[in-house]
């Protein structure tokens, strides 16, 4: 049956409804049938939002004036040495308020709720980035915020809850199904199945159903539209290659839009081996099948019978079975390639981006650098190469510290048991010194230490 | 003895005679396992049901309510697959005559193969699919395969559903039409009396001769009769799933008292 185009359906950038797919095989709006009006006329609002001058001078005045654009593009010093040459140039996301992307998506989001008069905004977290962006915005635009958090990780990431509620934003953790972030977005989308009326769902990927693999790639290529500037002002050349991270894709996209037509810069995506591709993974492309799922056709961690597998990563931000569908494609013409790194890997590369260039990165961030020396090993030594640092390190130091850095928790056991012996030796007498804060924090951490273990 | 899609029609039809709406009910497959989840369903068949949906279970069931969301994290625990569910669907119809409609997501059933899905589904003697998350514009996919082998292809109309979208969904639907009777997921607080909802499905049923269902919310006998009037069926899915977990008897009780509601005063 092929339905004739409808006159509701006057998305320019689309052809008729039946090949709602937008890149490609994959795309496409997989809802319920209640929310398919509110996919709909977000399909008609945002090409007209994005084509006014006035929408988009307000989204840009507010990525330069609060969120801090243009981030830098830093050449790294050290970094080739150690990685075997290249040029190498890092797009500074870390840098902006917020300390990721995620803000420009939810910027950009949360003005176009106000145009289309939604009065209250959801959003899914895994970490907790978007979750803490969408909040942020909506404390900037002063509207009510609902973000699901699944109940793991609201224990896992307990300090960026406490951002969010900081921030004005209600956190309702989910215990259904795996308690994740794709547990997360199921409770998010039956929110908005009863709320369409008056709400608008912020999704902080390159995922779900059209428009948002659209939208959030126009929103966040900013990333690639400033770096492909910057570059060619530098050094007067398109670089050799862009490098980002892939969970669902969005500073990868932003990176990549930039580029996609200029056929000389090779595109790399980087998604997360975990443990190891015979072990827990989250590596969609590797491992992935065609499927249906969060309202898009693309590439899905499952099981032979269509079930949805649980992914892994270190970092909660590529820990996610499914991938926005635009990579998807771009994975099936040859466009770009997809490369995976597991959690050792990305450790070790958010040491060595800290020691070679005092940046710490992101633990999803670290999955891109990690995949340099091979981007070298390929392209050569001459290689120009732009990596985005999507985020930075300070959300995920508990981590770090329980996997990578034994002598600090040894240097906080050693303290911990001199002070039971300063204890013991005085009775729990006055002239407790300046170490308690660290000794009570050496608690929490060997607690948390044996849960990983 | 007829099947598909004309099976679906047959029963609408008898219950017409009946002056009665059709009762539908829904109960997910493999809950809580292969064999409890049999003994439940022939218990809600025995009481009464005109029309069974047979839920498929998937992981992220994005329209239901947390019983049925419940329910088919149970059943995925004790083992259902697609080939399971087809399998029971093939020991209902060895004993019982009503129609019987598969209630899934596009992901299990699209992986399965849609031509192996709709060829097997026709085997297994079920009649029609209802996909939550195919919408017209995707529906092909498998509405083609099983209408080629007489299946029917329920469509779902919501509160939200513009006239220009209820129109596509009309032109893609066979054997009967879903209309959800809230803006909300399965087993959400529903008021039967709304005149809100009677006027849509009186709108509904001026743009469509096929038989119109209307469920989502309905828990008792007293919200079946005051749909009854304004419906050909009336669907109740999570009050049947609630009480399949107090016992077979206990559901077969409710279906009798549903089934009295859909009597038209």
């Amino acid at each position: 049956m092929t339905a004739a185009p409808q006159p509701e359906d006057d998305n320019p950038l689309r052809g008729p409804p039946e090949l709602l797919g937008e890149f490609g095989e994959f795309g496409g709006r997989y809802v319920a049938e209640t929310l398919m009006p509110a996919v709909e006329e977000l399909a008609r609002a945002w090409p007209k939002a994005w084509a006014d001058p006035t929408f988009v001078d307000e989204y840009r005045a507010i990525l330069r004036d609060y969120v801090g654009r243009p981030t830098p593009l830093t050449e790294a010093r050290r970094l080739p040495e150690a990685i075997g040459g290249g040029r190498i140039f890092l797009k500074r996301e870390d840098l902006n308020h917020t300390g990721a992307h995620k803000i420009n998506n939810c910027i950009g989001q949360v003005l176009l709720a106000r145009r289309l008069g939604k009065t209250r905004i959801i959003a899914e977290t895994g970490a907790g980035q978007h979750g803490v962006a969408t909040a942020t915005a909506c404390a900037y635009f002063g509207m009510p915020c609902t973000v699901y958090m699944g109940a793991e990780d609201v224990s896992r990431q307990a300090l960026n809850v406490v951002r969010m509620r900081l921030l004005g934003a209600e956190v309702r953790p989910v215990t259904s199904g795996s308690a994740t972030l794709k547990d997360a977005i199921n409770a998010a989308l039956r929110d908005w199945v009863a709320s369409v009326a008056d709400t608008h769902y912020v999704i902080g990927s390159v995922m779900g159903p059209d428009p948002y693999p659209l939208m959030v790639r126009e929103l966040q290529r900013v990333i690639g539209d400033e770096a492909r500037a910057q570059i060619l002002d530098r050094i007067g050349r398109l670089p050799d290659a862009a490098v980002a991270c892939v969970g669902g894709g969005s500073n990868a996209m932003g990176l990549f839009a930039a580029f996609v037509p200029d056929a000389a810069v090779k595109l790399f995506g980087v998604e997360a081996t975990g443990e190891g591709l015979q072990g827990r993974h989250a590596a969609t492309v590797a491992k992935g099948r065609i499927g249906v799922f969060h309202g898009m056709r693309s590439l899905v961690l499952q099981t032979d019978d269509g079930q949805l597998l649980e992914a892994h990563s270190i970092s909660a931000g590529l820990d996610y079975p499914g991938i926005g569908p635009e990579h998807a494609h771009l994975h099936a013409t040859g466009r770009a390639r997809y490369l995976g790194i597991s959690d050792r890997e990305a450790l070790a590369a958010t040491e060595l981006l800290a020691r070679t260039e005092g940046i710490i990165p992101a633990l999803e961030t670290a999955h891109a650098i990690a995949a340099l020396p091979a981007v070298i090993r390929e392209l050569g030594p001459e290689a120009v190469v732009i990596v985005n640092v999507s985020g930075r390190g300070d959300k995920d130091m508990h981590t770090v510290m329980t996997h990578l850095d034994p002598a600090t928790l040894a240097l906080i056991d050693e303290a911990e048991r001199g002070r039971k012996a300063a204890r013991a030796a005085h009775h729990g007498a006055a002239g407790h010194g300046g170490g308690e804060g660290l000794i009570v924090d050496g608690h929490e951490l060997r607690a948390e230490r044996k849960e990983g273990a | 003895m007829s099947a598909g899609v004309d099976r679906v029609a047959a029963a609408f039809a008898r219950a017409r005679a009946e002056n009665r709406a059709a009762l539908v009910g829904y109960l997910t497959g493999f809950d809580p396992d292969r064999n409890g989840s049999l003994e439940r369903i022939f218990a809600a068949c025995d009481g009464g049901l005109d029309v069974l949906e047979l839920g498929v279970p998937f992981s992220d069931p994005t329209a239901d309510g947390p019983t049925i969301q419940a329910a088919m994290t149970r059943a995925l625990a004790s083992g259902a697959t697609v080939a399971g569910a087809l399998a029971l669907a093939a020991e209902i119809r060895r004993r019982f005559e009503l129609p019987i409609v598969l209630f899934s997501y596009a992901n299990p059933l699209v992986s399965y193969g849609p031509e192996r899905l709709s060829r097997e589904t026709a085997e297994a003697g079920a009649d029609a699919l209802l996909v939550v998350d195919l919408p017209p514009e995707h529906a092909e996919v498998l509405r083609g395969p099983a209408s080629a082998r007489g299946l029917g292809w329920v469509g779902l109309i919501a509160p939200t559903t513009t006239p220009a979208r209820r129109a596509r969904v009309l032109a893609a639907s066979t054997g009967f039409v879903y209309a959800v009777s809230l803006t909300g997921v399965t087993g959400a607080p529903l008021d039967p009396s709304d005149p809100a909802l009677h006027a849509g499905l009186a709108t509904l049923r001026s743009a469509s001769s096929l038989p119109i269902v209307v469920g989502f919310g309905v828990r008792k006998a007293e919200d079946v009769r005051a749909l009854a009037g304004h419906a050909d069926g009336v669907v109740v899915g999570s009050a049947l799933v609630e009480a399949g977990a107090r016992g077979p008897a206990a559901l077969g009780e409710l279906v009798k008292t549903l089934r009295a509601g859909t009597l038209r005063a």
